[in-house]
């Protein structure tokens, strides 16, 4: 009996696991499906720039409020805390380690999967749903070309731009708080930043992670958009997967590139 | 006369389930033909065969010259381009304005300049008698305009066979004369040949060339809609008739009425 | 919404995205640099290089003047081969020295150059001779007890 419930309990967890990895299978074949298709898009930019507008340009005010917000209080709590060690200073270099390392593109990244992500499964999904897909079909025109990969290059396009600026944005905040309303000194402010943060170790890296959660949101965005079941539970199901699914890419991504970053690719 | 659609004992079925069980179809050039059944009788599924989206488990079929058993991606896209097909609520594309989602097909297949594009597409919308909306996007229609501007789109590369699948769904009585009598004049004024899957019996018995009817997966009955009209035929009777009760029974397949309202023991 | 427009925003959108990135770049980070400018290397073996890490800066009188670019251990010599670029605008004497130093008590070590008088220049792959490791602290202790021992028993050597 005991054992039964057991062995049924195991069961549960092994099928979970195969439907999970089976899932990121898919997509990851499906972000190959993309790659192939994506001459049509490459060569006709006007396709990618209307993505490029909806995905990233409407994600632009979300983006720099939190920015803002984000530094304002690492400022501030950054602050709190190297007060007690009679380095205030410094603060300027936890800002923005912290956003250009971490924050920047991490957040820009669930923001966007919440923000354009599940835009775009909606889209792509209620296209689907409402046979459009099918009718781009029936004229022999491939929907993947010609819906999904201008949607994924204009995320993945978006993607480190926005991460950029909500970085600048948050040191902003950063500089606001510490410098103009507690009254850190502005000099030692920017010169302890810059001897601290590296162009390449710390910017070029913090861009390869937004550029590598552009892909994965945008890849999972559209791949839930294009595998929605064709009703409305549906559609509204995938948006909510799209969401869940980015964020845990997006985290688990980070813990690697960022294990990678810091031991050197080799 | 040459046949544009032969289809000659095509099976297809889902898992187990035989949808379509041995199917005999021939429709000649420049006709208008209509598929009627019942809902769920399989008659979407013969016009997706006849698309390519969906593959024939057994049989032979040729749609416009092309042999459909062994068409790659190349063939099927190149049997697309000489379809034409409307979606059973239009399927515009909601992201682009009446005018672009006409001249769609123009800008993806052809090479023709702008304003070759604009006076194609215009002259396309007049026929449908809706030049006047190309400003506006798809939401902004009502369903009846949507459905036309639809037809306007489905024959823009000027196809040789049109597909319509359920043209007259949920339309108002009017619209409905108008989609009709489009149908059959965009499918003579083209000379394309036209197959169109609905149960709007009245309205299309009005306007088609000759009729099959699909139950459960076979052709019951064929003719011209005279032979239709005429029909002695008990189903074919009740479907033209609008009858309730017939071969097709009201009640669904169940138990004895008895057991489910507790009456088992008072009335025996 | 019109071509155009769209257009207009797409690119003002990723103009302010350069923007950005531009801002990272140089008020920020340090691109002025090591990065972009071009370096030429020098070597130096130090006997300890105590917590000298790749990229640390190379400064000569408290200016940076270049990064580590590579440490090794020296196989043969036994001790650490640290490389060196050098930002080419500037240049050091064959005889200037080179010591591991430590901004303040627990900061960051670095390596500090000082130019000596020679009329000659290091070129790209030259080794400075003159190399000092880090002060470790354990044997800096360990050695001031032992002198201090000694100094003990010299003295009670001399009462006897």
């Amino acid at each position: 009996m005991i054992v039964n419930s057991v062995l049924k309990g195991v069961r549960v967890v092994g099928d979970r696991t195969l439907k999970i990895v089976e899932r990121v299978g898919a997509t990851v074949a499906f972000l190959g499906l993309i790659l192939v298709n994506s001459a049509t898009s490459l060569k006709r930019p006007s396709l990618i720039v209307r993505e490029v507008y909806y995905a990233g340009v409407q994600s632009l005010i979300i983006i720099l409020v939190s920015g803002l917000f984000v530094g304002m209080v690492l400022g501030l709590q950054g602050h709190e805390t190297l007060q007690k060690y009679g380095s205030e200073e410094s603060v300027g270099v936890l800002v923005a380690l912290a956003l250009v390392r971490e924050m920047g593109p991490v957040v820009s990244a669930l923001l966007f999967a919440s923000r354009a992500g599940s835009a775009i499964t909606a889209e792509i999904g209620l296209m689907k749903a409402t046979e459009q897909l099918s009718a781009m079909e029936m004229m022999a025109v491939s929907p993947v070309a010609r819906v999904v990969a201008p949607r994924f290059w204009g995320g993945v396009l978006s993607m480190p731009l926005l991460a950029l600026l909500f970085s600048s944005m948050g040191i902003f905040g950063g500089f606001v708080v510490a410098v103009v309303l507690i009254g850190v000194d502005n000099g030692a402010f920017w010169s302890q930043m810059q001897a601290a943060v590296d162009f390449r170790q710390d910017v070029v890296n913090g861009i390869i992670k937004s550029l590598v959660f552009g892909v994965a949101v945008s890849a999972i965005a559209t791949f839930e958009g294009y595998e929605a079941p064709p009703t409305a539970e549906g559609v509204s199901g995938a948006t909510t997967r799209t969401v869940v699914t980015s964020s845990l890419a997006i985290l688990a991504l980070d813990l690697l590139l960022t294990a990678f970053m810091l031991k050197g690719w080799n | 006369m040459e046949n544009l659609v032969e289809i000659s004992n095509l099976n297809f079925g889902y898992g187990q389930r035989l949808v379509l069980k041995g199917i005999n179809l021939r429709i000649p050039r420049g006709r208008l033909v209509a598929i009627m059944g019942l809902s769920g009788c399989g008659k979407t599924t013969l016009l997706r065969l006849m698309g390519g989206q969906l593959q024939a488990r057994e049989g032979q079929m040729r749609v416009a010259g092309e042999h459909l058993n062994h068409l790659g991606r190349d063939g099927l896209y190149r049997l697309r381009r000489k379809l034409g097909m409307l979606f059973q609520f239009g399927a515009l594309f909601t992201d682009l304005s009446v005018f672009d989602n006409v001249a769609f097909q123009m800008r993806e297949h052809t090479d023709l300049s702008e304003s070759m594009i604009r006076d194609l597409t215009l002259m396309k919308l007049n026929a449908v008698g809706l030049r006047g909306v190309h400003t506006l996007m798809p939401s902004e229609l009502s369903g009846g305009m949507a459905r036309r501007v639809a037809l306007a789109r489905a024959t823009a590369l000027d196809p040789s066979l049109i597909l319509y699948d359920e043209p007259f769904a949920g339309l108002d009585p009017i619209s409905l004369g108008v989609i009709g009598q489009l149908i059959r004049r965009l499918n003579d004024a083209l000379g394309a040949t036209s197959v169109l899957v609905t149960h709007d019996i009245q309205e299309s018995l009005k306007i088609v060339d000759y009729v099959y009817f699909v139950a459960d997966g076979v052709i019951l009955a064929e003719g011209t809609p005279e032979q239709i009209r005429a029909s002695t035929l008990p189903f074919v009777h009740q479907f033209v008739w609008g009858e309730s009760d017939g071969p097709m029974p009201f009640h669904y397949p169940a138990q004895p009425i008895q057991p489910d309202f507790g009456l088992a023991g008072r009335l025996s | 919404m019109e071509r155009s427009t769209l257009n207009l925003w797409v690119g003002f959108f990723v103009l302010l995205g350069f923007g950005a990135f531009l801002m990272l770049a140089f008020k920020v980070g340090n691109l002025s640099i090591g990065a972009s400018g071009k370096t030429y290397v020098v070597v130096a073996h130090f006997d300890n290089i105590g917590q000298l890490k790749e990229r640390a800066p190379v400064r000569s009188a408290g200016v940076l003047v270049g990064r580590v670019s590579s440490i090794h251990f020296d196989a043969v010599h036994y001790n650490a081969e640290v490389r060196m670029s050098l930002d080419e605008q500037y240049h050091f004497p064959t005889d200037t020295s080179a010591s591991v130093l430590t901004s303040g008590i627990l900061g960051e070590q670095y390596i500090g150059l000082d130019a000596g008088g020679d009329d000659k220049m290091l070129k790209n792959g030259d080794e400075i001779k003159l190399a000092q490791g880090a002060m470790v602290l354990e044997r800096l202790i360990g050695q001031f007890l032992f002198n201090k021992a000694q100094d003990g028993t010299t003295t009670k050597g001399a009462e006897k």
